[in-house]
């Protein structure tokens, strides 16, 4: 496909919709899947067909951002020969309100079900990497040429070399948003003047933290995007081939994206001699087995090779030497999705966006104890009050926010009185936590900050590959140290050796694992002490989450009830 | 190029392993298949036996050493067979945060067996999950496949009651 025939499919595809004077967008995401959304599609559709509508659309779409309201639902109106659409969105549907929704179409709203997209919830968020997320059906690559899909791949063939290429993502400040922030033009660089016969493209969608599904939810809602990035990448490094790490967990996605590269591959965007150029690139999707550590590049690198995800020393870094000894290029899912918009808009547009060293925008999966739970995406610079408070609307009723923690396993938790603090690469670090791949969990005074490292350490020894001593070792021994302290056997020596271990696993484990295991520990000792000496000193849990212990000011909350 | 012939014969004529023999074509009998070998096995069978391992190892030419700790290495693969249901409970952060560790505790007790095993009338397993993805719907769980967000420690003591009375 040339960059005309591309014009021209878009436009095909633009003309086609102006029959539907209305579009009914269902979520079909997982979260709203688990609400049985793809079964209210079926409804609408014959809801539809039953009234003989040709005028109304039912479209299958990704992911809309407030998970915890599914399945959500939009409604697109083109009123009387106006080519302005006003869009509607409804929250909480059920397959009960599908007449009334139909019915309503060209006419009043259903109020019952309104979602008001004017709360900070959805005006708060810049949107960039989700952009076509909820708005594109995913299973259709005609519905991403509309929006713009595979423009950047092929203005960067026919318009860029591929130093041009680098040359924008480096100036545009794109930082690796998997969570350790490598600049994402350097590793480009690095790796387009590496020598190989030849070269690989990596996108790592092995999203192992807990509490994160940012990538899961860009490829199910964008996979076209995913890939587009890819491609690029693939042109600008010098790369024949790449392959998609996968999670297994996540089957809709392997679906998506399986389907994804059928469909790009049969209109000549993906392939041999891509948009009649003499670049050829192809993609083929790899499964992960459920192994947290194949989040590590050098494991997932071995996973690939089809063996055990044990990480190995570095030097040399995969850009030298990675799969099958190759020069390879790995990057994040998310920071794919953010190659083909700057691509398409300049460097100078993204670097505008953001603060500090940290430009563009940053997806987060917003969960924990907030009344607003989902997937947002805000610029860089943005406090972490407004995510929390703003956007999250505020703490459950009756409770208060205690602390936020990012990064996952890996991270830290950052408290209430630092809140203000804007999202930077630098500052969150400065803060004992990391920015990570996008959790961020709010929790409140019934959260039990001790518990909360115990939880992590019991991830990281269960996750721990085994191959170094200290993380091997370590994790187990900082775990049954921080049972000790939850149960009220601990002394204050325990405490001592705890943080005398932690020193040691950070400075001597073999990956990124191990180094970052002690982290939640650390940074809860850094802001929490208190609550370590409660359970030691005390023998009392002060939010009543350990059992066994007198709980403190606070009552157990009956969380299940 | 010739279509590679499968080197050993499958260990039974079950249809079953025609699939994974299409699998390890695909890939050309190439050992980095073996993962990719190992999910088709298990989406076929359920789970890995010995058998199972064998005939993938001979297959692409590797040491069964290879393929059992390829196997056990990813949480992914199972060696035990699994109960008629199968009842997963999400430990993700987000979960955790809102109770799932107690909503394990008590699925344990009602089925009186520990998390990753199986009630010994084959009836129910009891998993406990990393982080299934759905942390908007948190506490969340997989029941039989379906994922159910939210949940309520009396629906789902219910729903697994159920289950075993059936």
């Amino acid at each position: 496909m040339t960059p005309e025939e591309l014009n021209q499919a878009a436009e095909r595809e633009a003309t086609a919709s102006t029959v539907h004077d209305h579009v009914v967008g269902v979520c079909t995401s997982t979260a709203c899947l688990a609400s049985h959304s793809d079964k209210l599609k079926k409804e609408f559709d014959a809801a539809v067909k039953a009234k003989g509508l040709k005028n109304v659309r039912v479209k299958a779409v990704g992911c809309c951002g407030l998970c915890a309201s599914g399945p959500m639902v939009y409604v697109e109106s083109k009123a009387n020969g106006s080519s302005e659409a006003a869009t509607r969105t409804y929250a909480n549907v059920a397959s009960e309100h599908v007449p009334a929704v139909v019915e309503s179409l060209g006419a009043a709203p259903v109020a019952a079900l309104a979602c008001d997209t004017t709360q900070p919830f959805f005006t708060r968020q810049h949107k960039i990497v989700l952009e076509s997320s909820g708005v594109v059906d995913p299973e259709r690559i005609e519905d991403s040429f509309v929006v713009g899909g595979y423009q950047a791949l092929l203005k960067a063939l026919t318009t860029m070399t591929p130093e041009e290429v680098v040359d924008t993502i480096t100036r545009s400040g794109l930082r690796g948003r998997g969570g350790g922030g490598f600049p994402t033009g350097l590793k480009w660089s690095t790796v387009s003047k590496a020598v190989g016969d030849r070269k690989y493209v990596i996108c790592n969608g092995d999203e192992g933290d807990p509490g994160a599904f940012m990538d899961r939810s860009v490829m199910e809602s964008d996979p076209h995007r995913v890939l587009e990035g890819m491609a690029i990448a693939g042109y600008a490094v010098g790369a024949t081939e790449g392959y998609l790490y996968v999670r297994a967990e996540y089957p809709l996605a392997v679906k998506r994206l399986k389907l994804a590269i059928k469909q790009a591959e049969r209109a000549g965007l993906l392939g041999a001699n891509i948009g009649g150029t003499f670049f050829s690139f192809k993609v083929d999707v790899r499964l992960g087995a459920g192994a947290f550590v194949c989040g590590e590049e050098t494991a997932l690198i071995a996973s690939i090779e089809g063996r055990r995800g044990s990480p190995r020393p570095r030097p040399p870094y995969p850009a030298a030497s990675g799969l099958w000894g190759f020069p390879t290029l790995i990057n994040n899912v998310e920071t794919f999705a953010n190659i083909a918009p700057i691509v398409k808009n300049g460097a100078e547009w993204y670097a505008a966006l953001g603060s500090g060293k940290s430009q563009g925008t940053k997806v987060f999966a917003l969960t924990g104890k907030v009344l607003n739970t989902g997937l947002i995406e805000v610029p860089m610079g943005i406090t972490l009050r407004e995510i929390v408070y703003d956007i999250g609307g505020g703490p459950l009723p009756g409770h208060t926010i205690k602390a936020v923690q990012t990064g996952g396993p890996s991270g830290g938790c950052i408290p209430e009185a630092y809140l203000d603090q804007p999202v930077e690469y630098e500052t969150l670090v400065k803060l004992g936590s990391i920015m990570g791949s996008g959790g961020l969990i709010a929790m409140d005074d019934t959260s039990c900050m001790v518990d909360v490292a115990r939880y992590f350490m019991e991830f990281c020894m269960t996750e721990s590959c085994g191959k170094c001593v200290p993380c091997r070792v370590g994790t187990v021994e900082m775990h049954a140290l921080l049972t000790k302290i939850c149960e009220g056997q601990a002394t204050m020596t325990d405490l001592e050796q705890l943080e005398e271990l932690c020193e040691v696993v950070k400075s001597t484990s073999l990956c990124g694992l191990g180094q970052t295991a002690p982290s939640p520990v650390i940074s809860t000792l850094r802001y929490f002490r208190d609550e370590y000496i409660a359970h030691i000193e005390h023998k009392t849990c002060p939010a009543g989450v350990c059992s066994g212990l007198k709980s403190g000011a606070v009552k157990a909350q009956e969380v299940l009830a | 190029m010739p279509t590679p012939s499968p080197r050993v014969a499958p260990p039974s004529d079950d249809k079953r392993w025609r699939l994974v023999e299409a699998t390890m074509r695909r890939y050309n009998f190439a050992p980095a298949a073996l993962i990719e070998t190992l999910h088709t096995t298990q989406e076929s069978f359920g789970f890995l036996e010995p058998e199972s391992l064998l005939f993938v190892a001979r297959s692409l030419g590797l040491p069964l050493s290879r393929v059992l700790g390829v196997a056990t290495f990813y949480n992914y693969f199972s060696m035990k067979p699994q109960g008629e249901h199968t009842c997963v409970i999400c430990l993700g952060t987000a979960c955790y945060i809102k109770g799932s560790g107690q909503l394990l505790a008590q699925v344990e007790q009602e089925l009186g067996i520990k998390v990753g095993e199986t009630t010994p009338d084959g009836k129910v397993s009891l998993m406990g999950a990393r982080c299934i993805g759905s942390c908007g719907l948190a506490p969340a769980g997989v029941f039989d496949g379906q994922v159910a967000g939210k949940m309520a420690s009396a629906t789902m003591l219910a729903q697994v009651a159920n289950w075993r009375a059936a």
